[in-house]
């Protein structure tokens, strides 16, 4: 097990495309790291490069104690699950969980051996003999998981791990892929375009955007403060509201509503600057009656996300969304008042976080 | 429905004569090896083995379909080994004017073999003292398939997904190893269709070894039939149909034996 650092990474197309701009990230020893971001981000180039399928064009990769920036991949001492899992489709089981260490020239025995242990922990026992093609998804990805288990390398890099996966096999996959990566302590960085993924499971995450990391934190940190209006506008499996405001000595004038600034903004702000105001619709609170700094307006839609709605309301022409608790939801066409949370409400100001 | 009974009558009419076309030679090479005074025609056999202890008789039939079986499967070697090679360095090292390169190479190909380049081959075979000479003709003719054969077989490794072979590349594995482990097991199927392609093509190729093989002991079973003469002139009916029923039934079980193992099918398994 080791930390991996990241030294102003840099990688650059021929034709002049920068996937990476000069990164600097340190994930220490033991931690499930995300990469997340939209497709096109560089995520996928990041892993890529850290393994070694990709050649830095300027910085440093760091891996223990080790600088293998200029290192072959097989000589950086990690283990890579790719988004096909890429398992050879003409060897049984046990022999794709024994390559690593056929490419290690451990004797044939001891490679059976290791492959049945390792099979046998991820409930493999009764598939040895099988082919990939004769395998569900789902086991599939526990053969990859084994095989990479089997090398007993330095860190894990999984490309997209659960993007092959039904939905419902996907959640399941989730809380095994956490609790297993717990329990060896392997350095894991996975990659992932889905924001629930990352959230759910990673102990810290990078949120990158265009080659550049726009956040780095908890998911907690990265959920309820958001650094930038691109990783409010991505984080989140209903939007955040943004709302264009201008500041008004104490209050901010946003959708032709007065409203306080909220708390980690308050004196930050000067008079009369341009910000956008920002508050999640599980941050409001949806009332019929008009109230206090409440954004008031019409009803446009109701959407149902299962145990709550999210209502979506017309304030003066701007859109603001606001999560309801299921047996309360509006009809449409309602005059409907939608209160931000003081405490959760954030401004940005040229679109960093004040 | 006059019509139609008409037209179906005739439909069929057609293709029992196409059919007849084809099938009466074939039944002429089964039947007229047991004959003992074979012509033209198709007749019931007395299954005499006479014409066949005239063929073992004969001192170059036998021997020619050894050479025969040298000259194909040495080719076929040859040329699944340099195009496996080169089309995975074409199919996986981005190379400026790559496809270019391989339709230039597709249409040489044609030439190369054609008749075109019969007389400055057969000069060069002369200069480099390859004439006369078996492995001589093996290259010749390894060089008029490679072209073709590279262009199949990067068909073959195009679909192929680079994430085997990056996998086996962060597990360590050296290039070699990759090739061995991982590539030429996914494109076997690629691999036995271009080793039997080749075969088949050397098998009935006469104009090379005819002009470039003049010692009559080297020649392959393609020349030899057009040896197969009585004392008269006349085309030796026996030895013709026997000889030809023995040069294609190698062939034919070839077909057959590598159709069974490989069936082309792909065991791949991944959803994407």
């Amino acid at each position: 097990m080791a930390a991996i650092e990241l030294r102003a990474l840099t990688k650059v197309y021929p034709g002049g495309v920068k996937a990476l701009d000069a990164l600097d990230l340190t994930i220490p020893e033991g931690e499930f790291f995300a990469l997340l971001g939209p497709s096109g981000c560089g995520k996928t180039t990041l892993l890529r490069t850290i393994a070694g399928l990709e050649t830095a064009t300027g910085g440093a990769v760091v891996i223990g104690d080790r600088d293998v920036t200029n290192l072959q991949p097989g000589a950086r001492d990690i283990a890579m699950v790719f988004q096909d899992y890429a398992l050879f489709p003409h060897m049984d089981v046990t022999d794709n969980i024994g390559y690593p260490l056929r490419i290690k020239k451990v004797a044939k025995p001891a490679r059976r051996e290791k492959a049945a242990e390792v099979g046998a922990r991820l409930g493999l026992d009764h598939l040895m003999d099988r082919r990939p093609g004769q395998l569900s998804g789902g086991q599939q990805q526990r053969v990859a998981l084994a095989r990479v288990m089997a090398t007993q390398a330095q860190a894990f890099l999984f490309d997209e791990p659960l993007s092959n996966l039904d939905a419902r096999l996907r959640l399941e996959a989730r809380t095994f892929l956490k609790k297993l990566q717990r329990e060896l302590g392997v350095t894991t960085v996975f990659v992932t375009h889905d924001q629930a993924e990352a959230l759910a499971m990673a102990d810290r995450m990078a949120v990158m955007e265009a080659g550049h990391i726009r956040q780095i934190g908890t998911p907690a940190e990265v959920f309820q403060r958001p650094a930038n209006t691109f990783v409010a506008s991505f984080i989140g499996s209903t939007p955040m509201n943004l709302l264009d405001g201008v500041v008004r000595g104490d209050t901010l004038e946003v959708a032709g509503h007065s409203v306080a600034v909220p708390t980690s903004a308050k004196g930050r702000v000067p008079d009369g600057a341009e910000i956008v105001y920002g508050v999640r619709p599980e941050y409001m609170t949806y009332a019929a009656e008009p109230a206090e700094g409440a954004f008031g307006g019409k009803v446009a839609i109701v959407e149902n996300l299962g145990a709550t709605h999210l209502v979506t309301l017309d304030v003066n022409d701007v859109t603001v969304q606001a999560i309801v608790p299921e047996g309360s939801e509006p009809a449409i066409g309602d005059d409907g008042y939608a209160l931000p949370r003081h405490d959760r409400a954030l401004v940005y100001r040229n679109g960093e976080l004040v | 429905m006059t019509r139609f009974v008409l037209g179906r009558i005739g439909f069929y009419t057609l293709i029992a004569v196409l059919l007849a076309f084809f099938t009466i030679p074939l039944l002429w090479l089964v039947t007229a090896p047991f004959t003992s005074n074979p012509t033209y025609e198709v007749k019931v056999p007395d299954f005499t083995l006479e014409n066949f202890q005239a063929v073992i008789d004969h001192p170059y039939a036998l021997p020619s379909l050894w050479n025969s079986v040298v000259l194909s499967v040495g080719t076929a070697l040859l040329v699944v080994l340099l195009a496996a090679l080169a089309a995975y360095a074409l199919s996986r090292v981005r190379l400026p004017g790559r496809d270019a390169l391989l339709y230039a190479l597709l249409l040489l190909s044609s030439i190369i073999t054609g008749t075109a380049a019969m007389v400055p081959l057969f000069q060069l075979a002369v200069e480099l003292n390859l004439i006369d000479s078996q492995f001589g003709l093996i290259l010749i003719l390894t060089g008029g398939l490679l072209p073709a054969a590279i262009f199949m077989m990067k068909d073959f490794m195009d679909s192929t997904p680079k994430s085997y072979e990056e996998s086996a590349r962060v597990f360590g594995a050296s290039p070699l190893q990759i090739v061995r482990h991982v590539v030429v097991p996914l494109v076997r199927p690629g691999l036995a269709t271009i080793g039997v392609w080749a075969v088949a093509n050397v098998w009935g190729n006469f104009l090379m070894p005819y002009l470039l093989l003049s010692d009559v002991e080297k020649q392959p079973a393609a020349v030899i039939t057009y040896t197969l003469y009585t004392e008269g002139g006349q085309a030796n009916l026996k030895m013709l149909s026997t000889f030809g029923l023995l040069y294609s039934v190698p062939v034919v079980l070839m077909y057959l034996f590598v159709s069974k193992k490989y069936g082309f099918r792909f065991h791949g398994g991944i959803k994407r």
